[in-house]
């Protein structure tokens, strides 16, 4: 028996806001704990709730990118379940009405184009975080508890663990670079939920549905599914049935264990959230929204190959993340050569970041500081081995490589008049490279140039050095 | 009408413990509670919106910006029991961190 794979994605993102979703209380990544909370996010009795503008935005931002419609009609509603992370009891969603539906994003999955269908998305508050003892007890810290996030539901339109990857990653950077949310998996600003069920090739029914949680990377959602894939199929092929559960994904030895069996639909006793007004969104404000939306990776990666000259390759690599892509259009943007500054940023600057393991934005280095060097390279000021030294210095310390160079006295020796006179002496002293020259042996030019380098501690200029030299060799 | 069962369901829903012996009574008055709301459902509301809110505002958004508003000190004073600043709680299990 052969069969196919259904699987929907259903993907909570953090919005990036200043304050919570429906409390002004501040929102920060990795704050001490209970700091920024209030009478709101605790549940005190009689406080009462207010959206935040911001996050609604984003939240249409998203929609709109994901080309979804979005709703001008709605309302919020309440949704009812007792868990200490949440001391309201009740997490305000939009159930009814969510904000946008109807999307879709494009994949490529060995060469093919695919549309993945977005059954609907909807703003609504996250929840405090849990850590469990050891000693019979949990510990809830609420920083965490109401801010602003999106959930994007899509249609089971994914047939592979592999097209669910790369909806992952399109969704991922689609979002990034509306600016809306980090989308770090690492810091919890993603987290992905799935479902899969798998049935016999041509049936007309959808098998039962399994939902895998604790997948904390794409990678683990792409294992978790392969690995449910074959259990799955196993079991139908031995005439057994599948249960309806969740099971966690364990990194360790790359299965799925059973968490709970789903005792039928989740009780979550959903009603019109009575402490909040309906909203209007107007078409004029979704028209204004739709106009402040960035440049996409898309568009930007074609602007590069197009406009800047880029190789596809390259541009590919530099649209591959919102940072990435800003910094080099803010490098560009000081008047460095596109080209160039691609080259560093692939090489010397990658490097960096591999060995160091940071991130481009954990490093000193400026857009700015990179676009002067390189351009201290392009107007031969500075050899392209001093480079490197500058390049060290003003990503490890955030040096203004104008001045540094300076300073240090590493300006590049052009003027023939000084070189000359040295590339006669070296000459001079080394008849038997001259020999060696005029037998044949280009090394001899090498080692010369070696020693010009050597006297002038790595300062002289290669191309009027190459051209002294040349001359000179070939008069004698 | 209402089972003894959807009593239970709903007493655990809604977190509440209730003895035994008190399921019936909560069987007839609940029965008779919805026996009335279900007297609504005999009005034909066809081609009418629902309607979803009584307030007469609509759309009051508020501006994004991060304040204050109590102390850590304040909230944590009615927490009963609080460790490095965290809130403590007997370990619930067999249910999901995340929402």
């Amino acid at each position: 028996m052969n069969f196919e794979t259904t699987i929907g994605l259903e993907v909570h993102v953090e919005l990036k806001t200043k304050s919570k979703m429906y409390s002004p209380s501040p929102v920060a990544y990795g704050a001490e704990s209970n700091i920024n909370t209030n009478v709101i996010d605790f549940g005190f009795p009689g406080t009462l709730p207010t959206v935040n503008k911001n996050a609604y935005r984003l939240g249409v931002m998203v929609g709109l990118a994901l080309n979804a419609d979005i709703e001008n009609h709605t309302h919020f509603d309440r949704k009812n379940y007792f868990y200490p992370d949440n001391p309201k009891a009740f997490q305000i969603t939009q159930q009814d009405k969510p904000l946008g539906h109807d999307g879709y994003i494009e994949i490529e999955v060995d060469g093919e184009k695919k549309r993945i269908g977005i059954e609907e998305l909807h703003v609504e508050e996250d929840a405090g975080k849990n850590t469990h003892g050891n000693n019979g007890y949990s510990y809830v810290d609420l920083n965490r508890q109401g801010t602003a996030l999106i959930e994007i539901v899509s249609k089971p339109d994914m047939k592979s663990p592999e097209e669910a990857y790369q909806y992952l990653e399109n969704l991922r950077k689609i979002i990034q670079f509306t600016g809306a949310s980090d989308v770090k998996m690492e810091e919890g600003s993603m987290r992905v939920d799935t479902n899969i069920s798998i049935r016999p090739v041509g049936s007309d029914t959808y098998g039962t549905k399994v939902e895998l949680k604790n997948l904390n990377s794409f990678n683990h959602v792409r294992l978790g599914l392969a690995y449910e894939e074959k259990r799955q199929a196993a079991i139908l092929k031995q005439g057994g049935s599948i249960g309806q559960e969740t099971r966690r994904f364990d990194e360790k030895s790359g299965e799925t264990f059973l968490m709970r069996v789903k005792s039928g639909a989740d009780d979550y006793r959903y009603f019109p959230e009575p402490d909040l007004p309906d909203y209007e969104i107007s078409p004029e404000w979704i028209a204004e929204i739709k106009a402040s939306l960035p440049e996409t990776a898309s568009v930007r990666r074609s602007r590069y190959i197009n406009e800047l000259g880029i190789p596809e390759y390259d541009a590919g690599v530099l649209t591959d993340t919102k940072e990435m892509s800003d910094f080099f259009d803010e490098a560009v943007s000081y008047d460095a050569n596109p080209k160039l500054v691609s080259n560093w940023l692939m090489g010397e600057v990658n490097a960096y970041l591999n060995e160091k393991k940071i991130g481009l934005l954990d490093t000193k280095l400026t857009p700015e500081h990179l676009a002067k060097m390189i351009n201290l390279i392009s107007n031969g000021t500075i050899s392209s081995k001093i480079a490197k030294k500058v390049f060290q210095e003003t990503i490890s310390n955030g040096t203004e490589p104008e001045e540094w160079v300076k300073s240090k006295g590493l300006v590049q020796e052009s003027d023939p008049a000084v070189l000359k006179p040295m590339i006669l002496e070296i000459l001079d002293n080394n008849q038997q490279s001259i020999d060696d020259f005029k037998n044949g042996k280009d090394r001899a030019v090498g080692f010369l140039v070696g020693q010009i380098m050597k006297q002038t501690h790595g300062q002289a200029n290669p191309k009027v050095v190459n051209k002294i030299l040349m001359a000179e060799l070939n008069s004698r | 009408m209402i089972s003894k069962d959807e009593i239970l369901h709903v007493a655990a829903l809604a977190n509440l413990k209730i003895d035994a012996n008190e399921v019936d009574s909560f069987v007839s008055q609940l029965d008779k509670i919805v026996g009335m709301e279900s007297k609504l459902a005999s009005v034909d509301t066809t081609g009418v919106e629902p309607t979803y809110n009584m307030g007469d505002t609509n759309s009051v958004f508020r501006e994004d910006k991060g304040i204050h508003t109590q102390t850590r000190e304040q909230m944590l004073e009615n927490v009963p029991e609080v460790e490095d600043n965290l809130i403590k709680v007997p370990t619930i299990v067999d249910k999901e961190d995340d929402e």
